[in-house]
């Protein structure tokens, strides 16, 4: 997609070719951007919508740099963004790469991620607020703040809340110094919506809303096949089998959060196959440490019916 | 009269640019940076007026260029420094300090006599423009 604009683009402009024309695909190939995004392609599973969107905002910033050299005005982008979606869709992990290709396109200086929630900006008593946000700024300036669960900063019911000051000071800095650090909200999108229309400042400065969607049960299964292939674990096929199984009973559960209920998922498997194999007589190989067995998911509480069901005994799935 | 104290003194006075890029010297060394202000630029005056606790963890020298803008922009009349502070083991000192503001007329020392025992002289010296403030 990102090739197809490109090439469209440099197609478009025969009259700069003249007076020294810009290969956007090299302008685009010299940074680190390429390399960042295949790796997002390839560890990121689903999320379609959201690379499409870095896609189009990493193209839209080499072009940004291409008018630069060209001498036409581009200004500073705004590039203030509001992650939305479930827990568990990955929004903190497309932060951090979000920082990266910033970074790679020289648009923050360091490229490094100060990851915060309410509590480390908003203070506990009259005029401790103002240099708590102010110290994090400080601490985000030349990379990225990524500020979670943002609609916290903002109680209607308290009219005296101290999160006003620090919205407040965030807004000045995200006008001021837009070079200087770039600010990622993120929450769920309900309340998002319901932050953003009480703040109407906010909604005015940010540039990009990503939408995070669920995963699908193939996806999640994915998921949880490439965290063992890092932790150097491997599904036996019944158990990749019962896995499909798990996620399609988890999902209906309460506290289903995504990949993060997959990763639980996953420790709890380690530790239901260290037991199976510390109790097991006589000696392990090397497939036997690295293999999750069907029995491993299978003992999971999620089959018996979520943990509002009764224990069943002599069963340690928790 | 040039006030030489800190690195750099001996130079032209520093340009902001140049300011950024010796903080951000420090901060890649991991060294803890803060900002003071005095009216009295006494060499015995060791302590200097603090503008904020030191910053610790920042990455770029923009947040700490903030702070200095801040403090010029409130004493304008008055020297403003910034100290780099290295915590590893066998330094925990200061390892960089040099004058970022200056006021526009700096008054020179001034010398003073006190009277001692058996009539005897000591001498001190003291900043002008701290003399006439008090």
């Amino acid at each position: 997609m990102l090739n197809a604009s490109v090439s469209a683009t440099t197609a478009a402009l025969p009259a700069t070719q003249a007076e020294g024309g810009l290969d956007l695909g090299a302008l685009f190939s010299r940074s680190e951007v390429p390399k960042i995004l295949e790796e997002l392609e390839r560890d990121l599973v689903g999320l379609k919508p959201v690379k499409r969107r870095i896609r189009e905002i990493a193209a839209h910033l080499v072009v940004g740099r291409a008018r630069e050299e060209l001498g036409l005005t581009s200004g500073a982008p705004t590039l203030h963004m509001a992650f939305t979606g479930n827990p568990g869709t990955g929004k903190t992990t497309v932060a951090l790469r979000m920082a990266q290709i910033l970074h790679g396109l020289g648009y923050v200086r360091r490229g490094h991620l100060v990851s915060v929630t309410r509590d480390d900006l908003v203070g506990q008593y009259i005029g401790h607020t103002a240099p708590k946000t102010k110290e994090i700024l400080k601490k985000a300036m030349g990379g990225v703040l990524f500020i979670d669960e943002a609609y916290y900063l903002y109680r209607p019911e308290n009219e005296r809340d101290y999160g006003q000051e620090a919205i407040e000071i965030l807004l000045q800095v995200m006008e001021n110094q837009r070079d200087d650090l770039v600010v990622i909200l993120a929450g769920y999108k309900d309340r998002m919506d319901r932050f953003f229309s009480s703040n109407p400042g906010f909604r005015s400065r940010i540039a990009h809303h990503i939408d995070f969607p669920d995963y699908e049960d193939d996806e999640l299964v994915a998921i949880a096949r490439s965290m063992a292939e890092e932790a150097d674990y491997t599904f036996s096929p019944e158990a990749e089998a019962a896995l499909a199984h798990y996620v399609a009973l988890r999902r209906s559960q309460p506290n289903f959060a995504n990949a993060r209920s997959i990763r639980n998922a996953f420790d709890r498997m380690r530790l239901r196959q260290s037991l199976r194999l510390f109790e097991a007589p006589g000696p392990v190989d090397r497939a036997a440490l690295s293999t999750i067995t069907e029995q491993d998911v299978r003992a999971s509480r999620v089959f018996a019916g979520g943990i509002d069901a009764p224990p069943r005994a002599a069963d340690d799935n928790r | 009269m040039h006030i030489t104290q800190g690195t750099f003194s001996f130079l032209p006075d520093l340009t902001r640019a140049q300011v950024a890029a010796q903080v951000q010297y420090c901060l890649e060394q991991g060294w803890a940076v803060s900002v003071e202000h005095t009216d009295d630029p006494h060499p015995r005056n060791t302590y200097w007026e603090m503008w904020g606790p030191p910053m610790f963890d920042l990455r770029d020298a923009a947040g700490v260029m903030g702070e200095i803008d801040a403090c010029r922009a409130a004493f304008p009349g008055e020297y403003v420094r910034v100290n780099a502070f290295d915590s590893t083991r066998g330094w925990e000192t200061v390892r960089l300090s040099f004058i970022v503001q200056r006021p526009e007329k700096e008054e020179g020392f001034r010398l003073t006599r006190q009277e001692g025992a058996g009539r005897m002289q000591r001498y001190g010296f003291s900043y002008r423009a701290a003399d006439t403030a008090r």
